[in-house]
């Protein structure tokens, strides 16, 4: 049973592995060049899981310590799990212990595989699942690790090295920006962080900024059920 | 950092990071449905969030002796590179060394 999910699953990872295996080995090389041993970038991808985020902690990391902080921006930067789990509600459903995992391992291509894959009908789906997730957070931790450790042998100017994190951003932003159909929220997002690192100053921005960005989407929305009641 | 305080600050994104993704299935174990501010904030948000980050990644470049400038050529560059080849790894991999080429080389 557990041999023919893992043989379903392993096709739809595949393209899935080419790129965490990319951005992973970028993200441990990142870790390496800033001087961190490859326990780090090992262990972040091990538990973290969510790869803008691991990207983000590498900048914590380097600055002032500041954990309360660290906590509600990986809530805003993750906050898309919430819309994930809530879809997943139902379909993680009856799958016994493997649904901890599969909530604990829920990251953007894991759920959109196990969300719109229906697995053969001879195949468990409790177990297709599990190894969608389980065999993206393989792919994703080898990459992290033997990036970190091609760091160790690879020696070569690394200066700049850093905007691998903000090329990953402005490409996500562009497939983002060409995928929605109004973009509103994008320039909310950038225009909230904007005004608030010119007011605030770059070293206490992020949390202002996230504040204005809920209260921007809250006023939107009563605006919008405003119209709809009308 | 001391190593203690880099571990609390990694418990603390792994502790975020794991409440969005627990807090549905905490909240609404079998068939309760959710309201809707809180799905409609997790399909909005991410949209905005992505804005937040590419501010956060330029923060220090506008800042800089070089205004960002350095920053915005190879934002450009990827901008061009993935309109025309719409190849994601493509543009990252391409933006970066040429980011590396251009402060090694010429905003030294």
């Amino acid at each position: 049973m557990k041999r023919k999910a893992l043989k379903a699953a392993l096709p739809y990872t595949i393209p899935i592995a080419i790129g965490f295996l990319f951005l992973g080995m970028s993200y441990g090389f990142l870790m390496r060049s800033k001087g961190f041993s490859f326990i780090y970038p090992m262990l972040m991808s091990l538990f973290i899981f969510a790869g803008s985020m691991e990207f983000v902690t590498v900048n914590l990391l380097l600055s002032a310590f500041h954990p309360l902080y660290a906590f509600f921006l990986a809530l805003m930067v993750n906050a898309r799990h919430l819309f994930y789990g809530i879809s997943m509600l139902s379909k993680y459903k009856g799958v016994g212990w493997k649904k901890l995992y599969l909530i604990y391992g829920m990251c953007d291509e894991s759920f959109t595989v196990n969300c719109t894959v229906t697995p053969p009908s001879d195949v468990d789906r409790g177990w297709f699942m599990f190894f969608v997730t389980l065999l993206n957070h393989i792919y994703w931790v080898t990459g992290a690790t033997l990036g970190a450790l091609l760091g160790y042998v690879i020696q070569f100017d690394t200066k700049g090295i850093e905007f691998v994190m903000t090329a990953l951003f402005i490409v996500m932003f562009i497939n983002q920006w060409e995928e929605a159909t109004e973009h509103r929220s994008a320039l909310t997002g950038f225009g909230c962080s904007v005004l608030c690192l010119f007011i605030f100053g770059k070293e206490s921005f992020l949390l202002p900024a996230m504040a204005l960005m809920i209260l921007c989407f809250t006023f939107y929305r009563k605006k919008d059920r405003g119209e709809e009641t009308r | 950092m001391t190593t203690m305080q880099s571990i609390l600050t990694i418990v603390a994104v792994v502790a975020g990071t794991m409440l969005t993704r627990f807090l549905p299935f905490l909240i609404f174990p079998e068939g309760k449905t959710p309201p809707f501010y809180i799905t409609w904030l997790g399909m909005v948000l991410p949209y905005a969030v992505i804005g937040l980050l590419v501010v956060y990644c330029l923060k220090d470049a506008v800042f800089s002796a070089y205004h960002g400038l350095p920053e915005l050529m190879a934002i450009v560059c990827i901008g061009i590179l993935h309109k025309w080849k719409k190849n994601t790894l493509l543009s990252i991999g391409f933006g970066t060394v040429f980011y590396m080429f251009l402060v090694q080389n010429f905003f030294v």
